[in-house]
């Protein structure tokens, strides 16, 4: 079933990334780190559907904010990103998904772990979190090419000032900030061991990405005694290109 | 495309076009595989998209799960390769979070009518 969103905000998260904040009057409510597809209809008739990751918390506002990441040679996304304008409207499919999810009445620890824009869905949860006033620890180590390349992140340094909130670790892949003690880098085992939560202490694990980071991380988070069943993937393919 | 290992994605990217033949999520199911007998998540298969349709393959053994195409003349779905899908109970009904909770009244059976 499609429903008729309305665009009533765009914002420019980085020079490549905009959040679209959508009104859908018939929006039945979703979870943290659900996705919705999106569908784009030319003149000809000629459609595409891509799916994109929900930003924003569940509210009963029947808003939906999304950040789309513009991709070099995408189909969709430049449009989204550079012609999209307020008042336009957009066909929604969603929300769905129910396996990449985090619930308001989970208090385990929480491990977040992002590559890029795979940053979207965690970042649902992270606000979900806030706006429930929950009480389970969140940790978010978040892969990133530069300190230019973060989604969020002033949202995201308000929080990690905040003493019950949410610890960011970054990892930078090719520019870090000046005087940042970590070298460029991939995330590796050791930063696994010294950022995230100790899997005895039986966190769930959320890590989304393009592929080749997810099945990585997941490596390591499996090798570290964390289970299979606590260890949620989303992976959004070779290229980060979410079809 | 960086390796031929990585073309997949993950089996929520499914749950769109699996909602238009299912009325619950089937990403959060649990499905075993007819070939290796592993038992997982929908969501955790290896999802191929790049094809004419879906195909989605066993985490484990990559035995193909599930094809869906999209033709003409309307959908295929092929199922053969789980031996069962296992919606858990309440999970399969709130995942879509249907929005405020209904509140029902318990007030037992309804009273017969006296005629």
């Amino acid at each position: 079933m499609w429903r008729v969103g309305t665009v009533v905000a765009l914002h420019d998260e980085t020079a490549t990334a905009r959040t679209v904040r959508l009104e859908v009057p018939d929006w039945p409510g979703h979870l943290a780190g659900q996705h919705v597809d999106v569908r784009l209809t030319a003149s000809d008739g000629y459609s595409a559907v891509r799916s994109y990751s929900i930003a924003s918390a569940p509210n009963s506002k029947g808003r939906v904010e999304l950040t789309v990441e513009r991709l070099p040679n995408g189909e969709v996304s430049p449009y989204l990103t550079q012609e999209l304008a307020a008042g336009d409207r957009l066909e929604l499919r969603g929300p769905i998904g129910g396996w990449f999810v985090w619930r308001a009445d989970q208090n385990e620890p929480i491990q977040l772990i992002a590559g890029g824009s795979g940053i979207v869905p965690l970042m649902a949860m992270i606000r979900s979190r806030i706006s429930v006033g929950g009480t389970a620890p969140f940790r978010l180590l978040y892969s990133v090419r530069e300190p230019g390349a973060v989604f969020y992140p002033d949202e995201l340094q308000a929080l990690s000032n905040k003493d019950n909130s949410v610890t960011a670790t970054y990892a930078y892949t090719r520019a870090t900030p000046k005087d940042w003690p970590r070298p460029t880098g991939r995330i590796d085992a050791a930063l696994i061991t010294s950022a995230t939560w100790p899997s005895k202490l039986g966190p769930t694990c959320y890590v989304c990405g393009p592929t080749s980071f997810v099945e990585r991380v997941a490596g390591f988070l499996a090798s570290q005694g964390n289970s299979p069943d606590k260890i949620r993937t989303e992976r959004f393919g070779p290229t980060g290109d979410r079809k | 495309m960086s390796s031929y290992t990585y073309d997949y994605v993950d089996g929520n990217a499914a749950a769109g076009e699996l909602s238009r033949i299912f009325a619950t999520d089937v990403t959060a199911a649990e499905g075993q595989c007819a070939h290796c007998g592993a038992i997982k998540r929908f969501a955790e298969a290896h999802l191929y998209m790049d094809g004419p349709g879906v195909v989605a393959r066993c985490a484990v053994c990559e035995n193909v799960l599930l094809r869906l195409a999209n033709v003409r003349q309307g959908v295929f779905l092929d199922m053969r390769g789980m031996t069962y899908l296992m919606f858990g109970a309440g999970e399969a009904n709130d995942v879509r979070a249907r929005g405020p909770k209904r509140k029902f009244r318990l007030d037992g059976p309804p009273k017969r009518r006296s005629t």
